[in-house]
């Protein structure tokens, strides 16, 4: 989905918070954004005037409060190193909402299985797209007079991977908006021991996943073996890519992604993609 | 107050460009910035075929700058013409088609192309770093503008086959600059365009791999201003074009430095990408600079070095 107006302004910030260990969480006040924006998309911001960072910083729209832009981003080096000391009433120059989002069902009722796949800081999107699979499910009656909504269930799993228990994220969020969460840790600490697209294999065989959609975000290996599962059976995927990014708005070709089609941007025609469109590399 | 400057037969109402491959085909900053304000656009360089480009990894950053192949990606001319020109025209500025090829003929073929269309001045990329012309491997250097003589003779190709102004964007990957634009200026271009990016590269240091899968490629933004300048400043003593300088420029005071060192207008490059109104910015900057020196014409402060 596309949501075309860009917009490049100061934002205020509002809070900017340690999660736990490297992770952090922001809020920005952008309604513009916040008014607009799609799951999926994602902002770019300039973290200092000076040229070190040189270049701006993208981050997923993590999920729309109000007025707000909220980010969830992990500590990785020097941009966000100071991004993280940033403290509220503090102006960031963003631009956004940028790239094409999930194509996600406005009415899901009626819609089967949608089967979220994260790793890592992939749960950064997904947990805006739950929220308006949420949303989805939701349907506004009136009833005597009164309007109220109604909400059916969300027919939604939430698959999410992480190196370790401390290293899991969002399983609280997602599981208020109604879909069902199971972890995957590389040590065992926390769920199942080993890798999430093992416990994606493991769901699909087990459950009715015809007509199911996967979304999937998190590190390249994690997506090719998505697609690869998908591809298998037949179903179709739309996964959220990255790749070094330098304009962020399509005018510098940078962010090259090798597809079906010859060469995407990320930044443009993405993040997300169809994942039998990709052309993934030889291991 | 006057900003206007000529370059060749162009008409300028200000000195300010977008420097070649940093704006897209212009449609990407419409959202942003109206770009009629500025003096001309440069389209990223167009080849007679449709290229490809480079695999990913194609861009990384450095201290104060940042590293590119994207291995000359573009539509091809047809695609171009048909595609994009249509929509640069109607932004109603000077639109400089940029342009590079591999033989002599489909250098031909193109600027027959050009020469039919609504493009006000050609830019000769000479100096792409990322793309091995046939010419100069021939002439056993890896890019023409490496080799005053071949710098000459592809300049003189286009100069016999268009009237319309020629600017010959010239490489820093190079020992006298000055030598490479005299010959450019002998065989009839009409400006030269300087600095193309420095040929660099970077190493993930825990994987011993190069950073960029093309393993080279160019550096641009301000870690190298202050070649630009040198640079321009050089040429400046020796050819009597303009010289449209470019290299790092990202606010009024770079711009400032490139105008005394001897450049007739500037391109804005790198800077787009990370504020995409840098160009307008410096457009009034440029205003206020001149206002606040009682300077009544841009053209009084090109080459005003004191040394
Ligand atoms: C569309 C998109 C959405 C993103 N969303 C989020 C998000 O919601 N939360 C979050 O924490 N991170 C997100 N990222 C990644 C984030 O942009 C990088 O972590 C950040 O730019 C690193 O900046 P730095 O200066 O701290 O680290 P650097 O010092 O620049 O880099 C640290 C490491 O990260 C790598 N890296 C840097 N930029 C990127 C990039 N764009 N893609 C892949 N690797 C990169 C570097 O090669 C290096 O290994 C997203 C990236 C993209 C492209
Ligand atoms: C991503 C990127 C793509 C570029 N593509 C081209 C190109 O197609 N043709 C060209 O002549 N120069 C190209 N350049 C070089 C710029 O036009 C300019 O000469 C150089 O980047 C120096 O200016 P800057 O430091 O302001 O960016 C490119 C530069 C960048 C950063």
């Amino acid at each position: 989905m596309v949501s075309k107006k860009k917009l490049q302004f100061k934002a205020k910030l509002l809070y900017n918070k340690r999660e736990k260990g490297s992770f952090f969480r922001l809020k920005i006040l952008a309604p513009a954004i916040a008014a607009s924006c799609l799951p999926g998309q994602f902002v770019t911001l300039r973290l200092t005037d000076g040229c070190q960072p040189l270049l701006r910083r993208p981050f997923s729209i993590h999920r729309i409060s109000g007025s707000g832009v909220e980010i969830l981003y992990e500590l990785v080096g020097r941009g966000t190193q100071i991004l993280s000391q940033k403290r509220p009433g503090e102006y960031l120059d963003i631009i956004g909402p940028l790239g094409n989002g999930f194509n996600y069902p406005l009415s899901a009722i009626r819609y089967p299985l949608s089967i979220l796949v994260a790793g890592g800081m992939g749960v950064a999107p997904l947990l805006f797209l739950a929220e308006r699979l949420a949303y989805s499910v939701e349907r506004r009656a009136h009833s005597k007079g009164r309007l109220y909504a109604k909400r059916y269930p969300l027919n939604a799993f939430v698959l999410i991977g992480a190196k370790n228990k401390n290293q899991i994220l969002c399983e609280k969020e997602f599981r208020k908006f109604g879909c069902t969460v199971k972890i995957a840790t590389d040590d065992g600490s926390k769920g199942y021991k080993g890798k999430v697209t093992q416990l994606l294999q493991h769901l699909l065989s087990t459950i009715d996943h015809r007509l199911s959609t996967i979304y999937g975000c998190g590190p390249r290996p994690m997506l090719k073996e998505i697609s690869r599962i998908c591809q298998r059976r037949n179903l179709a995927a739309q996964l959220s890519l990255e790749e070094h990014m330098a304009c962020g708005i399509g005018a510098c070709l940078g962010c090259a992604v090798d597809t079906k089609e010859g060469y995407k941007t990320v930044c443009k025609d993405g993040p997300v993609f169809d994942a039998d469109r990709i052309i993934w590399e030889a291991e | 107050m006057k900003l206007s400057v000529n370059i060749g037969k162009l008409k300028l109402k200000n000195p300010v460009m977008v420097a070649s491959g940093t704006f897209g085909y212009a449609g990407e900053f419409a959202g942003f910035i109206d770009i009629n304000k500025l003096g001309a656009i440069v389209t990223k360089t167009i080849t007679l075929k449709p290229r490809p480009g480079n695999p990913a990894p194609r861009t990384c950053e450095t201290p104060a700058g940042m590293l590119n192949a994207i291995g000359l990606e573009n539509p091809g001319a047809d695609a171009f013409l048909k595609e994009k020109l249509p929509a640069l025209n109607k932004i109603g500025i000077p639109v400089i088609a940029s342009i590079a090829a591999e033989t002599p003929g489909e250098l031909k073929e193109i600027i027959n192309l050009l020469n039919d269309a609504q493009v006000n001045a050609i830019e000769l990329n000479l100096s792409c770093p990322n793309v091995k012309s046939l010419q100069s491997t021939i002439s056993g250097s890896p890019l023409i503008a490496q080799d005053a003589q071949a710098t000459h003779n592809w300049v003189r190709a286009v100069r016999k086959a268009t009237r319309k102004t020629i600017i010959a964007k010239l490489s820093p990957n190079v020992a006298d600059i000055a030598e490479i634009a005299l010959a450019a200026q002998r065989a009839g271009a009409d400006a030269v365009s300087l600095i193309n990016t420095i040929t660099a590269m970077s190493i993930d240091t825990k994987t011993r791999r190069p950073v960029l899968a093309n393993i080279t490629g160019g550096l641009s933004g301000p870690a190298v201003r202050p070649v630009a300048v040198r640079m321009v400043w050089e040429a400046y003593q020796k050819i009597k074009v303009p010289i449209i300088g470019m290299g790092g420029i990202m606010d009024v005071q770079s711009a400032l430095e490139f105008f005394i060192a001897g450049a007739s207008a500037i391109n804005i490059g790198t800077a787009n990408f990370i504020n995409p109104r840098a160009s307008i910015e410096i457009i009034s900057g440029l205003k206020q600079y001149l206002k606040e020196n009682k300077i009544k014409d841009i053209n009084n402060l090109i080459g005003s070095l004191r040394t």
